[in-house]
């Protein structure tokens, strides 16, 4: 509390308390900031100093952050060729999978926005809530007789499962933000309906398709289940390669972490150079219930 | 083939002429049809499993019994039943603290301050990492003798904890990772709810001298409901079907006494480690009708819900 003397008049009493009462929010409220930060931070930064660990130093106790960092986890993993072409899958699968969906995704978005086709949204939207296992077993059966099972296209298939629904919801609600004029005006121009949409309604919501992309990437980079039941020997991709790491009998915690910081390292980079757009992603349609 | 009513127009312009009369359909189609395909094909065919006797390999010849694995699956008392209680402690548990963790947190951060970006581009990592990725990083840190968590434990002068080794220590701190992992998501949609709120409101009630936590109650909540209700759906649907992080941390059967066994968990080891799909089918739809429930429930009343 603050001590008041006693002089009277010349400075009222909330004027003096105010400002240290605002300053100890202030020194309260950075003090959370910080707390909130570590939390979030400090169990990734454990992540990142295992992997630079011998798995020596991971278990002794005294070297929990004086450690010497050393490069030979990252040097086993990437000397494993393998490693290499699960990378390679992990991209080939995220990079298909999002392409097609937005290609399919974003038409959809537009007509549901410009004709209020409510029902539609909707199927495509009960993709969001469907249990992913009740559609293993059928895909896998389906998938197998068509003899793609152990292929890419299996594995973006099944990823545009997720994907689709994803960029729909979010370009939904950048059509639904756009003024129906721009059309409009694209029409009595001169131009078709198509042609407008083309050229005009899609030109200005690149920041919407950027969006829908970035995130599309993410969540199909990410994904286990589908890639743990569908992907072959040769396509497997990341998440799966780094689950398999541990079946092994003894647990080798250094070159694990190595792989897992490999692994979440494009994510990492996407997050920062493009926070805005996630962000806006994940929150389409949040903010209007 | 020229018909009359088009007098000799050259193809490609009848066909961008019927294209644009048509795109409402043309442009949604692809998606729907994509979608349909791919789920309602798998529904069907998941129910129609659910009433065979179905195992071993789907190729084989199904004999159908009607409703008898419900039956069996209803009376399960031993792995059914204990599994539909721990899918619901988790998501409720998860979902009740990311609420409110993640409404403090919004409201921490809700004015601007220096560093803002970085704080939000540091709580955005937990819920765009790989969840894999994750798992294995908290798997790590609650290994019982090498771990971080009890590291810390000892530097605040507790005894260590045998965490996820632990059967009964299980359920919580997997609940425990989930609230780390995505409480920055709840937060970040609330933080984006409340970045969109009028003022006035607030100001006004500020101005007839109601406290902090009257205007929090009264005002800012209200105003926020139908972004909280977007958040609990978005987190309660991932939530019930949480696969990553069990199936990661603890392995097929959710761990040798089944104590992370959720019923995405008892499905997926049905369906693909004891190849039995009459009864996985039947778990399925049975699963399928809860989470419509908690859906329909959560919505209730509200019309137009989006998801």
């Amino acid at each position: 509390m603050t001590t008041t003397s006693a002089a009277p008049a010349r400075t009222p009493l909330p004027r003096r308390r105010r400002p240290a009462r605002a300053r100890a929010y202030t020194a309260f409220r950075t003090t959370m900031i910080i707390f909130v930060v570590l939390v979030f931070v400090v169990p990734l930064l454990w992540m990142v100093m295992a992997s630079f660990k011998t798995n020596v130093d991971i278990q002794d106790t005294t070297k929990t952050f004086a450690f010497t960092p050393i490069l030979d986890n990252y040097a086993n993993v990437l000397r494993n060729d393998s490693y290499l072409s699960f990378v390679r899958n992990s991209f080939v699968v995220a990079a298909g999978a999002t392409g097609i969906s937005l290609l399919l995704g974003v038409p959809a978005a537009y007509s549901m926005s410009r004709f209020n086709m409510q029902k539609s949204a909707l199927m495509v939207l009960l993709a969001r809530i469907i249990p992913g296992v009740s559609l293993l077993v059928p895909w896998y059966y389906v998938f197998a007789n068509l003899g793609l099972v152990g292929g890419y296209s299996v594995l973006i298939i099944s990823h545009m499962f997720i994907l689709i629904p994803i960029s729909v919801y979010i370009m939904m609600s950048f059509f639904d933000s756009m003024p129906r004029e721009l059309e409009d005006a694209a029409l009595v121009d001169g131009l078709t309906p198509i042609g407008a949409f083309l050229r005009i309604l899609l030109r200005l919501s690149a920041p919407g398709v950027a969006t829908a992309a970035i995130l599309s990437f993410i969540f199909s980079w990410n994904n286990f289940m589908f890639a743990l039941v569908l992907s072959g020997a040769n396509t497997k991709t990341l998440p799966v390669a780094v689950f398999d790491f541990v079946s092994y009998a003894s647990i080798d915690w250094g070159a694990i972490m190595a792989a897992t910081c490999i692994m979440t390292l494009p994510i990492i980079v996407v997050a920062l150079l493009a926070q805005k757009y996630i962000v806006s992603g994940l929150t389409a349609g949040a903010t209007k219930g | 083939m020229t018909s009359t009513s088009t007098h000799g127009v050259p193809m490609a312009e009848r066909l961008s002429l019927w294209a644009n009369r048509n795109r409402k359909w043309l442009f949604a189609a692809p998606a729907m049809v994509f979608t349909f395909l791919l789920i309602c094909i798998p529904i069907g065919w998941t129910l129609y499993l659910s009433l065979t006797d179905a195992k071993g390999s789907v190729r084989r010849p199904a004999d159908f019994i009607g409703i008898e694995n419900y039956v069996e699956v209803l009376t399960d008392t031993d792995r059914f039943w204990p599994a539909v209680g721990r899918t619901g402690l988790f998501t409720f548990g998860a979902l009740a603290l990311e609420l409110i963790l993640g409404m403090a947190i919004a409201l921490l951060l809700w004015r601007s301050f220096r560093g803002q970006r970085w704080v939000r581009v540091s709580i955005l990592l937990p819920f765009v990492a790989t969840p894999v990725a994750i798992a294995m990083m908290w798997r790590l840190i609650f290994e019982p003798n090498i771990g971080f968590a009890n590291r810390v434990l000892s530097w605040v002068g507790l005894p260590a904890q045998p965490w996820l080794a632990d059967p009964g220590m299980t359920l919580p701190t997997l609940i425990f990772i989930d609230v780390w992992e995505f409480t920055p998501m709840v937060a970040i949609i609330l933080l984006a709810g409340l970045s969109t709120l009028p003022d006035d409101p607030d100001e006004a009630a500020r101005i007839d001298g109601a406290g902090v936590w009257q205007r929090f109650w009264y005002i800012t909540l209200p105003l926020l409901k139908p972004v909280v209700l977007v958040a609990v759906l978005l987190r309660a649907i991932d939530a019930l079907k949480t696969f990553d992080l069990l199936y990661v941390t603890k392995g097929q059967g959710g761990g040798s006494f089944h104590e992370a066994e959720t019923l995405n968990i008892y499905v997926y080891g049905l369906s693909f480690k004891y190849n039995d799909f009459g009864v996985a089918s039947a778990v399925l739809i049975l699963f399928f009708l809860m989470i419509l429930a908690v859906m329909w429930i959560l919505t209730f009343r509200r019309k137009g819900a989006k998801l």
